[in-house]
């Protein structure tokens, strides 16, 4: 397993993808991604659907062999010109977003599946220990149809691990589940992986689900990562209106740069390295707006809602309907007037050309 | 009943590239299918090249005498043929499976079990039944004091009406079946809907059910229009002369070849156009499900009359096209006598019959596993065109099919030909091309049991290709596996024309031997054969009605 890149002078431990390119019948879906995950690292890649995410990760497994690119597998090149390991050479786990359970074979023997190779015991006692990880230990003699969703997809979670992946991918694997049922396996699957120690790359279409779960997000937009960070960073600093918008609901003002900076309802933000006359875009989080009553304010209440945690008021400022979400109860009357302080950290402006 | 799966074979499967990484390998999995799809596919492509080969002096005295005949008669057939299984078929399974009456729960899967029948038994047995001599006739003599035909009128049964009531009999299950089955999938919503607008029953039938599952009553009736088409035993027996029993006296009787050939090809001409009825009406099935909801089904209430009258509109083919015959096969075997049948060769033959019905059923049955998983590694355009190519033989006659065969080897010259024309291995290799595409439908639908991502996880976990193929698709589609080999051993059993045409000398299977003694008229002798054909016939009709009375209608998903 420890071949030495003759490359690079420092050996990517992990997994290290290499502008990667794909296409399925002429029609590209990867271009050019380059993306590593470190050891013990979990990353996620997130982006809409139809964003290559789900085939990078399939070109990560080997299940597709990447028209252009290398893939390196704790130091040992799987894909690239002129080579290519198969997915069974790979030594990777791969979590399933229908769960893929064998139906001919109980818990057990799928958790077994992938440990052939071990002694009888050895293999009874893996399996079992796996199961326990998971909670499933008491369904071992069951079948995959007697199962609900969540304990599917905890079986496939063990028998995945249960070969000790040197890589585990994950594609949308909680998808299948309903609301409730998915908070709860999604944190035991945290847990799970997180003891276990493996790398693992995710694939979600779901922002609040990345950021539970991932050491590091990337974004993937049109076969591209668009940026790739912390949660609290893209969060935080967004590249573009596409990042900014995708962890949440946004406001979106346009305006024009004038003497360096962009006039807003709330003042004008200066705006650096943009060119005069330029057109632009001011992204701003409703958590942004800190709201409060005064006579002479400059919005005005259309409606107010508590949503549990915080409450949505619908302003309507000098003609531009804005949304601000103010922490617990804060329900003020239609109509009423309020002034509004915006926090500069939540703000963000961009240049106009990139219209999402 | 494996004819359905036909419809499958035409109809393209979209299918997105699930095993990308052995595109290296593409090439080969590709050639291969490409091959064996030629192998299967070289006979129909022999007939079909005849259409362009000049007409002689044989074809044009064929041209002034009998063809006009052929035409005609085949005309008449599919449209009397068509006409009772569509009204047959459509009818009974609308009354099953909308309305409530005493006996509709049985008759729900007995009306499949003239299937087990093959058209050219029933014809026997209807003429003993129903001929001059037969118990019908001498029993009205008897009863009025006629002495003999010249007092009194009776429909002759070895007619072109005769034909058409005994095909429809035992061809309507087609229709009934794939009716029943497009009523059943009729979102609930639409027929309430039609009853909220003001539609009682008949009016709500004819306005909203029929036209919804008029795709699937087209592509039943096609599909018994084939089956009419390939029938041999039957026009044979009753004497009305058809492109097959032309094919099979050019043949055997005239020594023509190529002018059987010839006529092969004109027959084909007739099949492709059900081909194509078919196909379109498979193509706009997909939008006629509006809504996905499924409730139990209301069923109407019939009144007195009218539950009476349903009973015996869907009891009557059961009767005619199976209890009545079955009957009279068994009366005659015992009058026969269990010496008699047994003291002939009849064990030889019966062994005949087994041993061609199993090797072509294993063939068929690797052949179709063989074609489909290399169509799922590598979903290549040409590859899927191989496959629809192999699975054609099943719309050809299996006279013009025999005649396809036996053209090339004959042309090999003598040293190869003498070895293979008249051969077993000839034979099976007829039924292979004419039965794949029963087990190719069957193995390629249960493949897709197996869902691309159990694959893609077992490669993870460390399994090759074959690997994958033994572990995870071999257990999950082996109940599919044997159900395609008993349905393509049933067919091969039935089978008549190409057996006929093609046995070796003095080799008798089941079919042949029904098919010699009724010729003889020896009816009562006929009885034993027969009964055993409808025996093993009746095989996948219990399965498949068994599936049905499982399904409670409307509980279904």
């Amino acid at each position: 397993m420890k071949d030495v890149a003759r490359e690079g002078t420092t050996c990517p431990a992990g997994l290290w993808l290499e502008g990667i390119s794909h296409a399925y019948g002429g029609k590209p879906v990867v271009r050019g991604v380059d993306l590593a995950v470190a050891p013990g690292e979990l990353v996620c890649l997130l982006g809409p659907s139809g964003c290559g995410k789900t085939t990078t990760l399939r070109i990560a497994a080997g299940l597709e062999r990447p028209a252009e690119g290398r893939v390196m597998l704790n130091c040992q090149l799987v894909s690239g010109p002129g080579t290519h390991v198969p997915p069974e050479g790979r030594h990777v786990g791969f979590l399933f977003q229908d769960y893929a359970l064998f139906p001919h074979l109980d818990v057990a023997a799928n958790v077994a599946f992938g440990i052939e190779g071990l002694p009888k015991p050895a293999r009874r006692q893996r399996v079992m220990e796996m199961l326990a990880q998971v909670g499933m230990e008491a369904y071992a003699e069951a079948w995959p149809h007697q199962l609900s969703g969540g304990q599917q997809q905890r079986v496939a979670l063990a028998r995945a691990l249960a070969p000790k992946p040197r890589l585990m991918l994950l594609d949308e694997p909680f998808s299948g589940l309903d609301k409730r049922l998915r908070d709860q396996v999604r944190d035991e699957t945290l847990h799970v992986l997180k003891s276990s120690g493996v790398s693992t790359l995710m694939v979600t279409h779901d922002p609040e689900e990345a950021m539970f779960m991932a050491d590091r997000i990337a974004i993937m937009r049109d076969g591209r990562i668009v940026q790739q960070g912390r949660p609290d960073e893209l969060y935080c600093a967004p590249a573009d209106p596409f990042v900014a918008s995708f962890f949440g609901e946004v406001n979106v003002l346009e305006g024009r740069v004038e003497g360096g900076a962009v006039a807003t309802p709330f003042g004008p933000r200066p705006v650096p390295g943009l060119a005069e006359g330029a057109r632009c875009q001011v992204v701003v989080r409703p958590e942004a707006l800190h709201l409060s009553p005064a006579p002479d304010g400059v919005a005005e209440v259309i409606a107010a809602r508590m949503l549990g945690r915080s409450s949505l008021v619908h302003l309507r400022v000098q003609g531009l309907h804005l949304h601000a979400r103010m922490p617990g109860r804060f329900l003020p009357a239609e109509g009423q007037r309020l002034a509004v302080a915006l926090d500069p950290s939540q703000v963000h402006v961009f240049p106009a050309a990139d219209t999402n | 009943m494996a004819d359905l799966d036909i419809a499958e074979t035409f109809a393209e499967p979209a299918r997105p590239t699930t095993l990308g990484w052995v595109a290296s390998r593409a090439s080969g999995w590709t050639v291969a299918t490409i091959v064996v799809a030629a192998l299967v596919g070289a006979p129909v492509a022999v007939v079909a090249a005849h259409l362009l080969v000049p007409s002689g002096e044989v074809w044009a005295h064929l041209a002034d005498t009998v063809l006009g005949l052929y035409v005609a008669n085949s005309l008449w057939l599919m449209l009397g043929v068509g006409l009772g299984v569509t009204v047959g078929g459509v009818g009974a399974a609308w009354l099953v499976t909308m309305c409530r009456f005493p006996g509709a729960r049985m008759l729900e899967w007995a009306l499949l079990l003239p299937m087990a029948m093959p058209a050219y038994v029933v014809a026997y047995t209807y003429t003993g039944l129903l001929d001059y001599a037969g118990p019908v006739q001498a029993g009205l003599r008897a009863l009025f004091g006629w002495s003999s035909a010249r007092d009194y009128w009776f429909p002759e049964i070895r007619s072109l009406g005769g034909a058409i009531a005994v095909m429809a009999l035992v061809l309507y299950p087609y229709v009934y079946m794939l009716s029943r089955a497009a009523f059943l999938e009729q979102s609930v919503c639409v027929l309430e809907a039609s009853r909220t607008l003001g539609r009682g029953p008949w009016r709500g039938f004819l306005r909203v059910a029929l036209p919804l599952a008029r795709p699937a009553i087209a592509a039943g009736a096609a599909l018994a229009l084939m089956e009419t088409l390939n029938d041999f035993g039957t026009v044979h027996y009753f004497a009305v002369d058809t492109f097959t029993t032309g094919i099979y006296r050019t043949w055997l009787g005239m020594g023509q070849p190529a002018v059987a050939a010839q006529l092969g090809a004109l027959l084909m001409v007739f099949i492709l156009g059900l081909v194509v009825v078919e196909r379109a009406s498979r193509g706009s099935r997909k939008y006629h499900h509006t809504t996905g909801r499924y409730r139990q089904l209301p069923r109407y209430r019939l009144r007195r009359g009218g539950r009476l009258a349903a009973q015996v509109f869907c009891f009557l083919p059961v009767l005619l096209g199976f209890l009545l015959p079955a009957g009279m096969l068994a009366a005659w075997a015992v009058e026969t006598g269990a010496e008699a049948v047994f003291a002939a060769d009849f064990l030889s033959i019966l062994g005949n019959s087994f041993l061609l019905a199993s090797v072509a059923a294993v063939l068929a049955v690797a052949v179709a596993l063989v074609l489909a998983y290399a169509q799922r590694l590598h979903p290549t355009r040409p590859a899927r065109a191989a496959v629809r190519l192999a699975s054609l033989g099943y719309a050809v006659p299996g006279s013009v099919i025999a005649v396809g065969t036996m053209l090339p080897l004959a042309q090999l010259g003598q040293a190869m030909g003498v070895m293979l024309i008249g051969s077993v291995a000839a034979l099976v290799y007829a039924y292979l091309v004419r039965f794949l595409a029963v087990s190719f439908g069957s193995v390629e639908s249960s493949l897709g049991k197996v869902t691309a991502s159990m694959e893609a996880a077992s490669r993870t976990l460390g399994q090759g290709a074959w690997g994958t193929l033994r572990r995870v698709h071999a257990p999950i589609i082996r109940g599919s596996l044997l159900s395609a080999g008993l349905l393509v051993f049933v067919d091969v059993m039935k089978e008549l024309p190409a057996t006929l045409i093609m046995r070796p000398f003095n080799f008798d299977t089941l079919a042949v031997r029904t098919f010699s003694l009724a010729g003889d008229e020896r009816l009562a002798e006929a009885a034993a054969p027969a009964l055993a054909i409808v025996l093993v016939g009746l095989v996948p009709v219990i399965l498949l009605s068994r599936a049905i009375a499982r399904s409670r209608p409307g509980s279904e998903e």
